[in-house]
């Protein structure tokens, strides 16, 4: 039995959170004495292939169609029925980010397959089954999730493990996809992408983020200012994107993006329970607030009673100073 | 135009999580329940936009769930949707509540089926991908923005690093999410109007549930916070350096 992982490229790379998703179906693999079979577009530059190797695919197979370039979620789910069937997969891996969460429902239905989404831990085998860990109520709570089917779909929370890469090697072989059964249509008319330096908010490692603490949206010099120092992506809280101070995009929250980076530093933000679901994954979070009573002070790992405008620009030259002597 | 609206019942979200004894399910009591926000913030308000702006047409709520769920079904009645249809049953898995949703919808001629982005419980973000499957209908995941015209969808979704402008063939199944509409709150005569409109019980299909909830547990709490003086910020990011190890 193997574990079919899907992944993608951009920006000239193997994206990260699909490096992510072969570490852990080699995981799943140990765990089943399986081997990974990762299924990427044929279109892809075939100097990256080499990289899923690296980070633990025994095989990969790439696909080709102008519906699978397109990104078409229903073309690349039957794609990846037929691979499955014809690889023998038992598990299927996908990251739980934008394609992620449009393919693998409809695998999960094509395969009547039980689907954890969002996994956050390595499953567990018992008997026939997978134990699956999750993150539930808005990163309230964990749950444990068991997958009884046959065929199981899991797809990974981004940045819950971080990406190792060895020296593994993969055999690459095209796989000649049938698309006759794919009905109905969505067409992609336009894409219109943010040209951006830093990494988009979902994949960010750090992030910088205010709110209404910053009193307007002019004021935002500071925060880009230690943003840049740290090479972090910036968000907001909800009334910020609200009163249009800040792009909705960068709207972190429980309906804004839930993000998880490794260090989340909060900026005039008060705390409400709504802002802390969509931030509590981070691991560590630093919160600078005027209030000492502000409740987010509750949920932090560090916290500085302080002005912003004066604060921030010393938070930014201490890490300027750091990164110098770093070199 | 038909519209069907998926909505789910989840605690409200300032809920204090406690689960039972052995941590397999929620501990309901004094839980106050609400319609899950993405359902009824964007769902149902979009439907009900698109039905007011070509003045005709159904929005129909439905949802799978246990009598108790009633009180929830009411509240999006009064918000403004025509009628309700709920499903008895427990809703198991993301699995069979899509399988139950999916083979009633089948074939009674709705134009749109819309789900909210993910539910504000498991946040699985599965049921809407899944009935688009049991259907054999487009999905359009994540969308901001939906408007008709004629038998095409023209909508709004993410796509890495931007969005994308997408046109879907009707019927088709969208989750929908911030950016599409803003909250309507009941008025009292919508209160009043939902005590007589049609909620109709339908007996569940047969729907398997493929995974079970085994445990959960509350997220521990971050250790006291360490409050670092204003002045002092070398001594901030040494720790950010040395103690968290992040930068």
């Amino acid at each position: 039995m193997s574990v079919l992982v899907f992944t993608e490229a951009g920006n000239g790379k193997i994206r990260k959170n699909s490096l992510e998703a072969v570490n852990y179906a080699a995981n799943i693999a140990k765990t089943i004495s399986g081997s990974v079979v990762a299924v990427i577009d044929g279109e892809t530059d075939a100097a990256l292939l080499a990289e899923l190797g690296k980070a633990g695919a025994n095989k990969v197979i790439t696909v080709a169609g102008d519906a699978i370039s397109n990104g078409d979620a229903a073309a690349w789910a039957s794609a990846i029925e037929q691979i499955a069937k014809a690889e023998n997969c038992s598990v299927v891996v996908f990251s739980h980010d934008l394609m992620g969460k449009a393919i693998a429902p409809r695998v999960a239905v094509k395969l009547k397959a039980g689907c954890v989404s969002g996994a956050t831990g390595i499953p567990v085998a018992e008997g026939g089954k997978l134990l699956v860990e999750k993150a539930a109520y808005s990163g309230k709570a964990s749950a444990v999730f068991a997958i009884s089917s046959e065929k199981k779909v899991i797809t990974l929370l981004p940045n819950s493990f971080q990406v190792q890469l060895g020296s593994g090697t993969a055999e690459v072989a095209a796989f000649n996809a049938d698309f006759s059964s794919v009905k109905g249509s969505v067409t992609v008319k336009e894409r219109k992408t943010r040209t951006a330096a830093t990494a988009p908010l979902p994949e960010a490692e750090l992030v910088v983020s205010a709110g209404r603490g910053m009193k307007a949206p002019e004021n935002w010099g500071i925060v880009e200012d230690l943003a840049n120092s740290l090479g972090a992506t910036t968000a907001c809280s909800r009334p910020v994107a609200d009163m249009h101070w800040r792009p909705h995009h960068e709207h972190v929250g429980q309906t804004g993006v839930a993000i998880r980076p490794n260090l989340y530093i909060a900026i005039g933000i008060s705390g409400a329970i709504q802002h802390l679901a969509g931030v509590n994954g981070s691991k560590t979070i630093v919160v600078i607030n005027t209030d000492k009573e502000a409740p987010f002070f509750k949920s932090a790992d560090y916290g500085v009673v302080g002005d912003a405008f004066d604060v921030v620009p010393r938070l930014t030259e201490a890490i300027k100073k750091f990164k110098a002597a770093q070199h | 135009m038909k519209i069907l609206v998926c909505i789910s019942s989840v605690p409200d979200t300032t809920t204090k999580i406690v689960f039972t004894p052995d941590g397999t399910q929620l501990n309901k009591q004094g839980v106050q329940f609400v319609i899950n926000p993405y359902d009824e913030w964007y769902a149902l308000v979009r439907a009900l936009e698109l039905k007011e702006a070509k003045g005709s047409g159904t929005v129909t709520l439905i949802h799978a769930g246990p009598a108790e769920n009633d009180a929830i079904i009411r509240k999006g009645l009064a918000i403004g949707a025509d009628d309700a249809v709920r499903i008895d049953f427990d809703p198991a898995d993301s699995y069979a509540v899509a399988e139950q949703i999916a083979a009633y919808a089948n074939g009674k001629g709705y134009d749109l089926i819309l789900v909210g982005k993910e539910t504000i419980d498991t946040n699985s973000s599965l049921v809407g991908g899944m009935i688009a499957e049991f259907m054999q209908l487009p999905f359009v995941s994540l969308a901001s923005k939906l408007d008709v015209n004629g038998t095409t969808a023209t909508l709004e979704t993410d796509i890495d690093g931007g969005t994308a402008v997408v046109e879907a063939s009707l019927p088709a199944v969208v989750s929908c999410q911030k950016g599409m509409a803003e909250a309507r709150i009941p008025n009292m005569r919508g209160i009043m109007a939902a005590r007589t409109k049609p909620l109709t019980v339908v007996p569940a299909a047969n729907a398997s549930a493929l995974t079970s909830a085994v445990k959960y547990t509350p997220s521990e709490g971050r250790k006291a916070v360490k409050m670092i003086d204003a002045s002092n910020m070398d001594e901030l990011v040494s720790l950010l350096h040395n103690e968290a190890k992040v930068i």
